[in-house]
């Protein structure tokens, strides 16, 4: 090494001083240009963007070849790669432990919505505070292609077969049932995954981000719904999005006409402009009509589907203590002698 | 055991000369949903305020209302009380069911049975007391709708006139039992009793032999069931996460907790809860969040019946190869399948020592009584935080959902053990942690939690293959290393489950190892042997898997050992057999018993006795 006494340009960090690469995890092992690597990147980004302490993020995954992505971002943040299909239940006990972790839960649309539709639902119905990203193919990727239960009727695999059955549509099943902020994305759109991403960062409830992200080895051919090609052509992108943090003075800029704000718990802003078509976030109905005509035309709506940032969660009706439950000492966990002391005269 | 064939013998006449006092079972059988519970917990209450040893156990069906229930009350003054087959005094209020009832008894038994039912034309050598119930209800209920349920308070009278109960105590049982805010429904259900006394009084000249006698045995005992005893053993853990799916005989243990946090685990200046219970979707949900929550740090826990444990079973592979506490208690009940949902079974052994796919081996603790239910809770939540694993709380319908007669629990002393948690500071001193390396030789690592402040605290939890880093591999010599340290950790535990009781008999040739509620079978079966054959019978009762040493030791020292089961398939048996060597497998026997009722002590001393070819 050279003695230069040139001083290195100074490294590039955030407001937490911590440079992008505390936000990184371990190399991908994943397919060149799988969408779920891109999806990856994206989270990196955001949440060093955001200057989001990596100590507070609990990272949760089932199985599949999107669940393991969970070991390619955020090293410095713990992380849970369960089983197959339930990790909504290992994130639920998780953020009971320790409320103040933010979840950030990867799945597909394997895990998610065939073996684990079940958990999911629930997930949703608690409203259960936390990211939920499902890396969306059709397929199930590490078993080697076959159909999920979200691929379109009509879809091919590569050998030709076709699927019969109709797709679940993941966000409109977590806007029916709970979830109080569900959007849909494609790995391929950068931008607008990542005001998604940072809006769901914001989020005090249930994000679900249902984010077509394609199988380049099994599911990225001419027939496939979920390829780079479909996406091209059937894509309809709802909005142009922008986010404004909260600690971001320009929070407090009026937005200009056309635009909608919505203003998220922790003071952060999301922008929503309207492209084209008159779509309303926050009509949950309406959505779920949209997305209904949307289907049949084979159209793919993509961006904010629906935002509430008001609905209390599940949390909050336990009337949860606000220090973790994991760490409460043994005065506050371990009742007194004289409890005991009580109870066993009751049983006299 | 008598059958239906039972013909009329000679008949029994008169008062008979010898009475029979504090050594007696009762059983009553009415129709579930009947309000049949509350007149039976006020006469097993009354025994017990006279300080006479009893037991209670309730034989209900799975349905909520209109099929036949039994509940049999047994008094005992030597203290034994185990379920005992032969029964000395029928209440007999089910007409379904009466027929049957009454030939099975044994000669000179007693029955108490609605007028109606003619019962005594059934049978000659039995003593009848008839009771005109509906004639008797109507002057103390003259709210007709009621009446179904007063109706049952009526025998309480009778039977404390006929077995000279003291009705001072079935009073206070009563209002026990009501407690202050349903003090009229306490004063109708007392006149109910009152009436029934004093007609019996009026109408009856005792002619069988049993007899209540006031007893000081019961002092400073209380009454509780097994289920309550785990909630509040599991209260006073710590417990923070609690998740469960409804299912018998477990769910009164989760509603027993609720009822005590609710009362107990709120912080008195915010009002906050200090516990989180979650009413999962199925099994599959609640013992993953069991085990997301272990991970996240919190003292979990879920409670559960076999078919809740089968599906259980690949997160429970999680939870051992991942290294996360929970305490999963197992009520267990008859499987196999939906099986008979309250009967009682030991049947979930077998299946929980190895539950889920690979190589596992999970730890369990076997309570035998409320006592134990509190500690075995206690130690349960230490133990697998210090063991970094799920546990087992092995428990049975028999002991889960019946009332026991149990001293009172001491406090805790023992502050709570949280395992081998590195904080930041630690990492400081350490300079960085490997999750799953066996520093200090017992096979157990450090671990940290989520939300650790510290550059070195994070590691990736997986099921997949990992080595000491909690890095991913699937290399040869990386797999094998790490599942021969979790070996080796299940070796460690040997030393820190719940010891053995052991009663060692002078000169005995035969023992008996049991588990769990067995216990109550096989200290009496002792007895029995003893005083009716001259036989001697030494007796280890384990209170945790896997085994100590005690197993081989024990079995060293007699010639034949006879293990009983609760199973068909001498599950326990089979579990020893797996760990011990060929001549030690050779001096065992199996004692099994698997009809969905408490274990009796006849039944051990008859098989022993036919097994001893005496
Ligand atoms: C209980 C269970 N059944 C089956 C599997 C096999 N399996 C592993 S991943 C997977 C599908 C994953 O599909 P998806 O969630 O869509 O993820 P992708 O690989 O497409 O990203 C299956 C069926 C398993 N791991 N566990
Ligand atoms: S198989 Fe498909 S889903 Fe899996 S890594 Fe490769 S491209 Fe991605
Ligand atoms: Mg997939």
């Amino acid at each position: 090494m050279s003695t230069s006494t040139v001083t290195p340009p100074p490294k590039k960090t955030n407001r937490l001083g911590l440079e992008v690469l505390s936000y990184k995890g371990s190399k991908t092992t994943l397919c060149a240009g799988c969408g779920h690597n891109s999806i990856s990147e994206r989270i990196v980004e955001c949440f060093y963007e955001l200057g989001v302490n990596p100590y507070n993020v609990a990272k949760f995954s089932g199985i599949g070849c999107s669940s393991k992505s969970p070991a390619y971002f955020l090293g410095m943040s713990h992380g849970f790669n369960g089983v197959h299909g339930r990790m909504p239940a290992i994130a639920t006990g998780a953020i009971l432990a320790n409320r103040t972790m933010l979840g950030l839960g990867v799945t597909g649309d394997g895990d998610t919505a065939s073996i684990g539709i079940g958990q999911f639902m629930h997930l949703v119905r608690r409203n259960i505070p936390m990211i939920y990203v499902i890396e969306d193919n059709g397929v199930y990727g590490l078993t080697k292609g076959q159909f999920s239960a979200t691929a379109d009727i009509g879809s091919t695999q590569k050998t030709g077969a076709a699927n019969d059955l109709p797709p679940f549509d993941c966000c409109a099943l977590a806007m029916k049932w709970g979830a109080t902020f569900v959007a849909r994305s494609f790995s391929g759109d950068k931008k607008q995954l990542q005001a998604i991403i940072k809006t769901a960062i914001a989020h005090n409830g249930l994000s679900v981000i249902d984010v077509i992200s394609p199988c380049v080895t099994f599911n990225d051919h001419q027939g496939s719904t979920k390829s780079y090609g479909y996406m091209k052509d059937h894509e309809s992108v709802l909005q142009e999005l922008d986010f404004v943090p909260s600690y971001d003075d320009i929070a407090v800029d009026i937005p200009e006409g056309g635009v909608m704000d919505v203003q998220m718990h922790d003071g952060s802003h999301l922008r929503i402009r309207k492209l084209g078509r008159d779509y309303d976030p926050t009509d949950r109905l309406a959505g779920l009509k949209w997305l209904e005509d949307a289907e049949a035309k084979g159209e793919v709506l993509t961006g904010v589907l629906y935002v509430n940032p008001d609905k209390p969660m599940f949390l909050d009706m336990l009337n949860l203590a606000d220090a973790p439950l994991a760490t409460l000492p043994q005065t506050k966990t371990r009742p007194s002698r004289e409890i005991l002391e009580e109870v066993l005269e009751e049983l006299r | 055991m008598s059958t239906l064939e039972v013909s009329p013998s000679e008949p029994v006449s008169g008062p008979s000369g010898h009475t029979i006092t504090n050594d007696f079972s009762i059983q009553v059988a009415t129709v579930n949903g009947s309000g049949s519970q509350t007149a039976n917990t006020v006469l097993m209450r009354s025994l017990f305020q006279m300080g006479i040893p009893v037991s209670g156990k309730n034989m209900f069906p799975s349905n909520i209302a209109g099929l036949p229930t039994w509940f049999t009350i047994r008094a005992s003054k030597q203290g034994y009380i185990g379920r005992r087959k032969e029964i000395d005094f029928l209440v007999a209020m089910n007409p379904e069911t009466a027929r049957e009832d009454v030939m099975k008894l044994d000669r000179g038994a007693a029955v108490v049975y609605d007028e109606p039912l003619k019962l005594n034309q059934l049978r000659s050598d039995l003593h009848f007391y008839p009771v005109p119930f509906d004639k008797l209800v109507a002057p103390v209920c003259p709210d007709a709708k009621l009446r179904k349920l007063v109706r049952n308070m009526i025998y309480d009278g009778v039977v404390a006139f006929l077995l000279s109960i003291e009705m001072d105590e079935v009073h206070k049982a009563l209002v026990k039992q009501f407690g202050k805010r349903k003090a009229k429904a306490a004063d109708l259900n007392w006149g109910a009793a009152k009436a029934g006394f004093e007609f019996a009084a009026r109408t009856f000249t005792k002619s069988d032999p049993y007899r209540a006698e006031r007893m000081n045995a019961t002092a400073g005992k209380i009454i509780i069931d097994g289920n309550a005893a785990c909630a509040l053993g599991a209260m006073f853990a710590g417990v923070t996460v609690v998740t469960w799916y409804p299912i018998t005989p477990s769910s009164s243990l989760v509603e027993s907790l609720i009822g005590y946090l609710k009362r107990f685990r709120h912080d008195p200046e915010t009002g906050k809860a200090t516990y989180a219970v979650v009413q999962a979707e199925d099994e599959l949900a609640s013992i993953g969040m069991a085990l997301g929550a272990g991970w996240a740090g919190a003292r979990s826990m879920t409670a559960t019946a076999g078919p809740g444990i089968s599906l259980m079973s690949e997160f429970i592979g999680l939870g051992y190869y991942a290294e996360i506490p929970a305490v999963v208690f197992d009520v267990e009940r008859v499987g196999p399948s939906t099986g008979l949902p309250t009967r009682t079974q030991q049947g979930d052994i077998l299946t929980n020592a190895i539950l889920s796919h690979g190589d596992t081996k999970h730890p369990m603790f076997f309570p035998c009584s409320p006592e134990e239910c509190f500690s075995m809770a206690i130690e349960a939540f230490d133990f697998a935080e210090q063991f970094q694993t799920p546990v087992f709380v092995m428990t049975d319908l028999d002991l889960g959902m019946n009332n026991w007669m149990a001293d009172p629990f001491p406090y805790p002393e023992k502050p709570i053990e949280r395992g081998k948690v590195l904080t930041g500071e630690d990492l400081d001193r350490l300079g960085g942690f490997a999750r799953y390396k066996d520093v200090d030789g017992d096979g157990v690592g450090y671990r940290t939690l989520p939300g650790t402040k510290h550059p070195l605290a994070s590691y990736f939890t997986r099921g997949s293959g990992h080595n000491e880093r909690a890095l991913y591999t699937e290399r040869e010599d990386d797999y094998i290393h790490n599942m021969d340290r979790l070996a080796h950790k299940f070796e460690a535990m040997r030393k820190h489950v719940p010891g053995p009781v052991v009663r060692l008999a002078e000169g005995a040739e035969i023992g008996f190892i049991a588990v769990g509620t067995s216990d109550y079978a096989v200290r009496e079966s002792c007895d029995q042997l003893r005083a009716e054959y001259g036989i001697e019978a030494s007796y280890i009762r384990f209170r945790g898997y896997p085994f100590s040493e005690h197993l081989q030791d024990f079995i060293r020292r007699h010639e034949r050992v006879y293990v009983v089961d609760q199973n068909r398939d001498a599950q326990l048996l089979a579990l020893m057999r797996l760990e011990l060597d060929p001549d030690l497998i050779a001096k065992l026997r199996s004692i099994r018993y698997y009809g969905g009722l408490p274990l009796d002590a006849r039944t051990v001393t008859d098989e022993t006795i036919s097994q001893e070819g005496k």
